[in-house]
């Protein structure tokens, strides 16, 4: 238990249990389930938490500078590590800060436990200062909430909300704890102790629907796995399995934004990402494939385009964890409700056991087919010699961290997709993005959680000038925690991703999309004690991403680049997966039922 | 594929859950949240010491929105079990309303004389009023108060329906 002395282990009650206060039971129950960082922020109704925090050892508060700092950063210490992230912070706006960062758990199933302080039960309802209905504005953006108005009930809401975030499809949860409740004394349970009613997801596949799924395997002739999120979030292993299982079949491989480096992307089978920004060889072999092998992805809008046109001619196979993701936007020929890891697993041992054939002679004709979409080289891009091109920038970023052990967040936009499209992951959770909520401002603070979890690894926020300043006052912590998070600014002036929809959808009138006014990132850097850095030619690129690199503290990283260069390719809205445009020379104008897409 | 037009049902939708604070809120907020439709709902605790409600929805929408709401439904935490009247062995469906119908003269007696074609009970009456209770399938309540419009009907007060599987089985 505690080295310090406090009272966490608490006096025994007389049926054997242990008396805490609500404060103590909090701080005792993240112990008990191995919680070794809380992200926070305090305030009025969390104090008594913050005082029980005070002298406790194993746990190291990270101090963030806003609650969605905070949400984020728990993120990315979640999808980096694959344990929950912690935050806590206070009622009314801390709660409502915290709004952004646990919808954006939600939409990328990422496991974070919120705690919030609440204003005392007898004031609950009387619009009492720093009051809000926590519960009920986190509802739709949580996977469960709970407001805790009986101090015997914390700690089996606790110790619920850690297994409801981490299990099956999973996500953020948020427990509401009145400031009363952390002061009255009550009996601490055991996370063993807690048994939940009605919560149990479905871990095992029907093994009916396995054989099914590998005669459909085997009898394809053009056959594409396309992976996403789940394999990441089942865990290494489900990684490992699907490599065997690529390997095994030879069968091509893409995957979501959310699911890059589950298979390696140096491998011949890697098709790079599809979807809207995806590769041109990607999205021709989802237009064109037979049989559709969809694990742990939930073909989402930006992955489908044009929903009545998407991959027509396939039978496909949908593994998911959650149920009811299974006919929501594409009707599928066979579901697995299953976690990913425990399918792919009955998936190999019968395609082993029943000495399983691929249909050879087609899979090398199909392959031919992809070698010349390959042959296209659709993430082409036409360098520069006087000013720097953003593709170039991620390119020699890539090629100058090779061999080093790096993570990579992202904020949203251009530089985002030019990241997932051009960096090479090898393995998972090495790459946190905002995917489904698409969050300006997720980066900076993810990276501090990721550092945070990995201290000696670097950590890199590809980032853009618009997105980074929505949560800037982040570096504060980083240099607190003396994090050498790197902020890789590709810095165009726009808000590269709105100015390029502008330009194509809307006759180039760049509304508000132009930043009349920038920082000097240099100096800000320097105001927050950090190190600044600035490339404005293509020949300094290199060194001054070495001197970043080389850098033991965090650093903004001013990357000055081609202001109009737009992120290709691309499927316009309302369009097929065969019907992508390669460059500004491409005719994208969109339909006017693609115009209303967003 | 996506269906080019298809037709929008109606089904009754059955919801075991928890009784804990907010667990209506949950499943009114999934519907709203999701832009499904609710024409009816009907909630009350049925087991005092396991502390479970039923909860049973009319809702409509195309084959593909009411598989999605079931499964939205199996999705919430606080859900013991969802059960859908319309698509598996027929059930029973049940709704109570009152209905009250003001007037004199040859209206009340025809408001009396239709009352007793559907079996509603009169359960309160004045010189110029009756307040009858009718307890059937939604349709049966539905035509019973169109009769009533021309013969003075003042104010109507429905259940929402309460459905139950046939012969020995549980939902």
């Amino acid at each position: 238990m505690d080295k310090d002395g406090n009272s966490l282990t608490g006096a025994p009650t007389r049926d054997g249990a242990i008396e805490l206060s609500g404060a103590e039971m909090v701080i005792r129950a993240l112990k008990d389930q191995g919680v070794k960082h809380i992200f926070g922020y305090p305030g009025g109704a969390v104090l008594p938490i913050y005082d029980a925090l005070f002298a406790v050892e194993g746990i190291t508060h990270v101090l963030c500078r806003h609650e969605q700092g905070a949400t984020h950063a728990a993120e990315g210490y979640a999808r980096s590590t694959g344990k929950p992230g912690v935050v806590l912070v206070t009622s009314g706006p801390g709660a409502t800060n915290a709004v952004t960062g646990l919808t954006d758990a939600l939409m990328d199933s990422i496991p974070i436990v919120v705690l919030t302080g609440q204003v005392a039960t007898h004031l609950i309802g009387n619009d009492a200062f720093q009051e809000c209905d926590t519960v009920g504005i986190t509802r739709p953006c949580t996977k469960h909430n709970w407001l805790v108005k009986d101090v015997n009930d914390l700690s089996r809401v606790i110790h619920e909300a850690f297994q409801i975030a981490t299990t099956g499809r999973p996500g953020p949860v948020v427990v509401d704890i009145p400031k009363d409740v952390q002061f009255k004394k009550g009996a601490y349970v055991m996370p063993d102790s807690v048994r939940h009613r009605t919560y149990k997801p479905k871990i095992e596949p029907d093994l009916k629907a396995i054989v099914k799924a590998i005669d459909l395997m085997a009898n394809a002739k053009k056959p594409l796995f396309y992976t996403g999120g789940g394999i990441i979030n089942s865990g290494p292993e489900a990684s490992r399995l699907l490599r065997e299982l690529v390997k095994l079949t030879g069968f091509p491989i893409t995957s979501t934004l959310m699911g890059l480096g589950a298979y390696p992307a140096s491998e011949p089978e890697w098709l790079g990402m599809l979807g809207m920004h995806g590769s041109y060889e990607a999205n021709h072999a989802m237009h064109d494939c037979d049989v559709l092998i969809c694990l742990g992805a939930r073909f989402d809008d930006r992955v489908t385009g044009a929903v009545d046109k998407f991959s027509p001619n396939s039978k496909k196979i949908h593994l998911d964890i959650d149920a009811s993701q299974i006919n929501k936007n594409v009707r599928v020929d066979l579901p697995i409700v299953a976690d990913a890891a425990h399918a792919l697993k009955e998936m190999l041992h019968f395609w082993k056991t029943q000495r399983r054939k691929v249909d050879a002679p087609a899979l090398k004709e199909w392959w031919r087919e992809i070698e010349r979409w390959r042959e296209k080289k659709s993430l082409a891009f036409k360098n520069s010699a006087t000013i720097i091109k953003p593709q170039h920038a991620i390119d020699r970023l890539y090629a100058l961290t090779r061999g080093k052990d790096v993570y990579i967040t992202t904020e949203v936009g251009q530089h985002q997709m030019w990241a997932a499209q051009r960096f090479k992951f090898e393995e998972p959770n090495r790459w946190m993005t905002s995917g489904g909520l698409g969050t300006m401002g997720y980066g900076l603070p993810a990276a501090v959680g990721v550092q945070m979890a990995h201290p000696d690894s670097l950590v890199i926020d590809i980032a853009g000038e618009a997105s980074v300043q929505m949560t800037m006052q982040e570096m504060s912590t980083a240099v607190q925690y003396e994090l050498p998070i790197k902020i890789f600014i590709l810095n165009n002036l726009y808000m590269g991703m709105v100015r390029q929809w502008q330009q194509l959808l809307h006759g180039g009138r760049y509304s508000h999309s132009y930043s009349e006014a920038l920082p000097d990132f240099v100096k800000l850097a320097d105001a927050f004690g950090c190190v600044g850095l600035r490339a404005d030619k293509p020949d300094e690129l290199d060194d001054k991403i070495r001197e970043m690199i080389a850098v033991k503290r965090p650093v903004l990283f001013d990357c000055r680049v081609d202001p109009k260069e737009n992120c290709y390719p691309m499927i316009p809205s309302g369009a097929a997966h065969n019907e992508m445009i390669l460059s500004d020379a491409d005719d994208g104008s969109p339909t006017e039922e693609g115009k209303v897409l967003v | 594929m996506q269906q080019k037009s298809p037709a929008i049902e109606r089904h009754t939708i059955a919801v075991l859950v928890d009784n804990e604070a907010g667990v209506l809120a949950r499943v009114i907020g999934l519907f709203s949240g999701r832009g499904y439709n609710i024409e009816s709902l009907t909630v009350a605790e049925v087991d005092h010491a396991a502390h479970t409600s039923r909860v049973t929805i009319v809702t409509s929408g195309t084959p593909q929105v009411i598989e999605q709401i079931e499964a939205q439904l199996g999705r919430l935490v606080a859900v013991h079990r969802v059960h859908n009247w319309t698509t598996s062995a027929p059930g029973i469906e049940r709704e109570m309303a009152l209905v009250k119908v003001a007037g004199s003269g040859e209206k009340r007696v025809e408001a009396m004389r239709i009352g007793e074609i559907f079996r509603a009970h009169v359960v309160d009456t004045t010189h110029t009023s009756f307040i009858f209770e009718i307890t059937g399938a939604p349709s049966k309540i539905d035509n019973f108060v169109e009769l009533m419009r021309p013969l003075g009907l003042v104010d109507v007060s429905r259940t929402g329906v309460a459905a139950i599987a046939r012969g020995t089985e549980a939902m």
